[in-house]
Parts: C-alpha cells; structure tokens; sequence
C-alpha cells in the first residue's frame, strides 16, 4: 500500500469538458477500478476493512458534502450528522442489544426507513440552512449539528444516551454474512460506485448545471426565472441520501453507534477530508478518506518512532489541514493538477479551477 | 418601540403579555396550585436567576466573536478556543499568585495577544476570502485544542473564587410564605451576581465606546462599509487589529468568569463554540445589543429547560434557532 496509491485516481483530473463518462476513455481509471475489485487478493482483512472499507464509507459521507460545496456552493457541517443520523435510524428500527429500545425490524424494511428519514432529516436541516446566505450556512449546520450531539446525549428513550446502542445487527441474506470481510468490502465499493457515478451525472444533468450556475450567480439564475432555493434544498436532499448511506454502511462497520460517532469534531473531520482531498471534483472526498484514514492508523505508531508524543495525531491533521487550506485551496487534486501542468508546461490545460 | 408596536401589534401585544407574566411569576407568591403544577418557586427563580447570568457569560464569549463578524466578516470557529485558553492562563496565574482579579487581566491581555497575531499572522493574508478565513479558524481550533490538551492534560479546572465574594446573598424575592406568615426570601450566590453585574458593566461600557467615540465610530462605519471606510484614509488594518484583539480578549474574560462559576476542560470550546453561534444567530450577526438578547434568551431558555424538561434542554435552544431562522432570518436586533 504505497503512497503511489493515494495519487493513481487523481489522473481522472485531466479531461476534456463535459464528456459523457471521461472514466471510460482514462486507462489510469480502469486501472484504480481494477485494483479496488481485486483488493481481497491483495490485502488481508484488516487493511481491507480497517484501512479502505473506512476509507470509502468516509469517501462517501464527504462526497455528499463535495457534492454540496463543489457543485452548490454551501459548506455543510452536518452531513456527518445525517450520516450519523441515518446510523441511528438502522438502530432504533432495526435489531440491536438494546432490546427495550430498537424496534426489531428485517434489515429490509430498517434500512430504507433510515434512509428515507435521513433523507427527510437533512432536506429540513437544508431547508434552515438556505434562509441565510454563504458563510452562514456554517454557521447553521454547525449548529445543527451540534445540537444533535449533545441532544443524543441528553435523550434516553430513543439515543439511550451516551451509552448508545450496541451490537446492531447486520444483514444476512443468499445465505452470505454481508458483514464477513470480503462481502462487505464488495457492498461497500459497490455503493461507493454508485454514488460516485450518481454524483457524476446528476453534476452533467440540467439539475446539476443549474445549481452550478446558482452557485456561481445566484441572482442571475432567479432572474432567468429558476426557482434558487428549491435548488439548494434539493441539492441538500440528493446530499442527504447519499450521506445517509454511509451513514448506513458505517453502524454495519462498527456495530454500534453513540454521541461519540456524532460528535462536532467528527463533523469537521468530514470537512477536513473533503477539503484535503479537493471539493472540485467528486473523486476528492475518496482521496482525502484514504490519507486520512492511513494518518489516523499509522500517526501513532510513527510519531513514536520519531520519538514524539503518539498521541498528538489531531495535531498533525490540524497542521495538515491548515497547510492545504493556506497553500492549496482545491486539496490535494490541485496540487496533483499544477504539479502536472509544470510537468507538461502546455498552457492549454486551463481546466477551471474552481472554489466551493 | 412604539414604531416596533405600531407596526407589529400582534407580536407587541404578546410580548407584552408575556413580560406581565414572567414579573407575576417572578414577584407574587406562588397559589398552591400552581406550585403543585409546576413545582417549588424557589427552584424556579433558581432557574430564572441562573439562566440570566449564563446568559452574561455568554454574552461576554458572543460580544467578541459578533464584533468579529460584523466587522471582518470573519466567521472565527476559533472562538471556543480562546474562550478555553483564557480559563486555563487565569487558572494558571490565579493558582500561582492566589488573586483573582490579576487572572482576568492577564487573561485579557495574554488571549488579545494571541488574537492580534492570529490577525496579522493568519487573516490579513486571505482577507475577502470568507470561506478560507473560516476554513482557518477550523484548522487553528483543531490545533489549539490539542496543544492545550497536551498542556492541560484532561483534567476538570476550576478558578477559586475569591474569599469576599464566597457565600449566599439574601435577594428581596419571596419564595414561599412560612406557615407563621413569615416570608422566605431567596438565597443566592454572591460571585455570580457579582459576575453579571460585570458582564453588564462591560456590555455598557461596549455600547459606549461604540456609539460616543472617534474608534467606535470607525468600527461601526467598518461593519456598514468596509471599503468605503477604507476608501476614506482610515488606516482599517489598524482598526481590524483592535477589535480582533477586543472580541478575543473578552473571549479571554469570559474564559475566567466560566472557569469560576463552572469548569474548564477539554470540550468546553465546543460548548461555548455552539453558544455563542446560537447566541449570534438568534441575536443577529455584528450586533452587540442582538448578542445581549441573544445571550439572554438562550441562557433561560437552557436553564429553564434543564429544569423543567430536562431531557430536550438542548432542543429548546435549537428550536428558538430555528424559529427565529424561519421568521426573521437575519436575527432579532440585526438591521440587514
């Protein structure tokens, strides 16, 4: 697992405008794809789940806010929140330890019940959130989810308080464990896949071309006669499912959730792998995850080895993260991006760079 | 007012009501009834007293960090941070020289500090950027919060008050009428109305300066038009300097205050964070007097709720948010 890794998907970055699926003609792409379906043989389970299972149900959650920032224009602090939100749904509907609390459904009806109530949950969060204008929605968002923090905190009867709920069954169908290793790595890329390719076309479709032209004017679109606010608000419904399902995908990893999978410095966490990563196209979030993910695993055992404090790992992610904001505001995509332009010094590749 | 009456008589009619209850509640003892209803009175003028000076509190935190906003349009999720670091050098110093006063001080100048070089350092460089300034200020919590993490440890702090001001006060309230007739007035601690008489002197004080000085004017030129300001030969980088070092020393003050009459650990940035954006939010971005309203919403809407119904506490704050997001999203006492 090298660091060549971390760089192969950004080739996808040098494309022409708006081709149908530029995935199709990029051999560097097929070549991550292809990497990615025989990760099993490669990897052994514990990086199979622990380092790139994590990685993509992260990639997913900050897509859902790339999608937001990138394409709409609006940093969201919540979509952990929703994610988390959704977490607790499977939960509460599903089966857990907590007998006296979930509602003991087949994961078949949980699951879209969570999903459709995430959904419902961060499309009213989006709702607030585009009352107000640009750094505001941080603000708001924040907030929002904040208040859900300390909320699942507070509430016993349905969060069961700090405790959280515990041992959340996982499905099991076709006779497959979907939480066995090797199947749930398949589900979780298979998800990861669809969302990528989701975001992908809904960015190409005439939805996602207007919202951009609503980020970038918001008072010319309303007077070509779009409806502005019920673009964001859709946009934060297609965010929150998207968002929802890594939510879902994530109580399936761990098993059990509580305050501390909602808490506000997982939300900036979210932030802090879409921003690492780049907001400007939605293979950044996935590219963020997966450095966050390894610094996360490995930031311990190396600073020891460097004789430093181990401990001081959201140190280094904060530095990191103050690095790239200061010196590349479009993460690590764009460093990727000049890199290659000084290699190739074509002054053609005036691909818009633009900022969410 | 009395244009905000003639034009909105419902809501004056209501509000009106509303404050006439609330000094009945407050003055009158209790009916039986009522108490059987909902409980001793004296728990809740508790919540009342309690709940207003919270909100002093967090009216210090949320000044600060308004003045930051309306003026640099500089949304500073850092604020927390300052906040925490203030209660940690006034536990330091009031640990190491025993006096309370000098750790306000020193908090005050030591947090301006940090607040004046966060200002030249970091955002004199991005400014008109509001995204990344904000991004920033993310990055920089996340980084002072572990390095006072890796100083402080975990531990709970808490600033001794001081000795003169230890110990209950007899407030002219009747909580509860003996069964001799006599009356029972309420008891409450010293320090923290002593600690809301100050926040209200500072809030006075702010208002002043704000609206009687030379420097006042400027910075409220600045929060109407930063530009045009600027095009007038203000030198703005030095205006921009003051208040940045003002907003973060009072978040410094507000460190101390909240160190004595509650506790300082890791997580209280968060916390404090999340109330003054509430604060701000329902008050009304850059306004002081919004950030007064605010503050003292919130904290009897907390204080109340975790009396009365203590498992949504926090829901009732999160609710007036969003009520006042839906009918007047620019905030309460904001004029844009």
């Amino acid at each position: 697992m090298s660091l060549t890794q971390l760089h192969a998907p950004a080739t996808v970055v040098e494309r022409p405008k708006f081709p149908a699926w530029p995935e199709l003609n990029n051999p560097a792409a097929w070549l991550v794809a292809l990497i990615l379906v025989i990760m099993p043989l490669i990897a052994n389970g514990f990086f199979l789940i622990e380092i790139f299972g994590t990685s993509l149900i992260l990639g997913i959650i900050a897509l859902s806010l790339m999608f937001l920032a990138g394409y709409g224009g609006m940093v969201s602090l919540m979509q952990l929140t929703i994610a988390g939100f959704a977490g607790y749904m499977v939960a509460v509907f599903g089966v857990s330890g907590n007998a006296n609390i979930s509602l003991g459904w087949p994961w078949w009806l949980a699951t879209p019940m969570a999903l459709v109530l995430a959904t419902i949950f961060g499309t009213l969060g989006g709702a607030l959130a585009v009352r107000t204008e640009g750094i505001y929605t941080i603000m708001i968002t924040l907030a929002i989810g904040a208040a859900f923090y300390y909320f699942t905190n507070q509430n016993w009867a349905i969060f069961n308080g700090h405790t959280g709920i515990n041992t959340v069954a996982t499905p099991q169908f076709w006779g497959v464990d979907w939480r066995s290793d090797i199947p749930f790595y398949y589900l979780i890329l298979a998800v990861a896949a669809l969302c990528y390719f989701a975001v992908q076309y809904v960015a190409r479709a005439p939805f996602g071309l207007a919202l951009q032209g609503v980020r970038d004017n918001s008072r010319r679109m309303a007077a070509l006669g779009f409806n502005v606010n019920a673009h964001r608000v859709a946009a934060y419904a297609f965010a929150s499912f998207i968002a929802g399902l890594g939510g879902v995908l994530q109580v399936w990893n761990y098993r059990q959730i509580s305050p501390g999978s909602v808490g506000v410095e997982r939300c900036i966490d979210i932030l802090i792998i879409a921003v690492v990563g780049g907001i400007t196209r939605p293979v950044g979030p996935f590219i963020g995850a997966l450095i966050f993910v390894i610094l996360r695993t490995f930031a311990l055992d190396v600073l020891i080895k460097f004789g430093l404090d181990g401990n001081r790992f959201r140190l280094l992610i904060g530095l990191g993260f103050l690095a790239i904001v200061f010196w590349s505001s479009d993460g690590v995509i764009g460093l990727w991006e000049r890199w290659r332009r000084r290699q190739t010094r074509t002054s053609s590749s005036t691909a818009g760079r633009r900022h969410g | 007012m009395a244009r905000f009456i003639e034009r909105h008589p419902a809501w004056a009619l209501i509000a009106i009501i509303a404050v006439a209850l609330l000094l009945w509640l407050v003055f009158a003892v209790w009916p039986p009834g009522l108490e059987q209803a909902i409980g001793r009175k004296r728990v809740f003028l508790n919540a009342i007293f309690n709940g207003i000076t919270l909100g002093g509190l967090y009216f210090l935190v949320a000044s600060g960090f308004t003045l930051i906003f309306g003026l640099m349009r500089n949304v500073n999720l850092a604020h927390g941070s300052l906040y925490l670091f203030g209660g940690y050098v006034g536990y330091a110093i009031s640990a190491w020289t025993g006096s309370w006063i000098l750790s306000f001080a020193v908090a005050f100048l030591a947090v301006g500090l940090v607040g004046v070089l966060l200002q030249i350092l970091v955002f004199r460089r991005m400014e008109g950027q509001d995204l990344r300034q904000t991004m920033v200020t993310i990055g920089l919590a996340i980084v002072f919060a572990d390095l006072m993490l890796w100083v402080f440890g975990g531990d709970f702090y808490q600033i001794p008050t001081p000795s003169w001001l230890i110990g209950p006060v007899q407030l002219p309230f009747i909580t509860a009428v003996k069964s001799s007739g006599e009356p029972v007035y309420l008891q409450y601690p010293m320090v923290r109305l002593a600690i809301f008489a100050a926040s209200v002197a500072i809030g006075i004080a702010m208002w002043l300066a704000l609206n009687r000085t030379r420097i006042g004017m400027i910075v409220r030129a600045g929060v109407d038009d930063r530009d045009i300001l600027a095009a007038t030969g203000v030198q703005i980088q030095a205006v921009f300097v003051l208040v940045f070092a003002l907003g973060a020393g009072l978040a410094g003050i507000a460190g101390v205050v909240g160190g004595t009459f509650q506790s300082i650990s890791p997580g209280e940035d968060t916390r404090f964070l999340l109330a003054s954006l509430v604060v701000v939010i329902v008050g009304g971005m850059g306004s002081i007097p919004g950030a007064a309203l605010g503050a003292v919403i919130i904290g009897l809407a907390e204080q109340l709720g975790s009396v009365y119904i203590p498992t949504y506490a926090i829901v009732v704050t999160f609710l007036i948010m969003v009520l006042v997001l839906a009918l007047r999203p620019q905030g309460l006492l904001a004029r844009r």
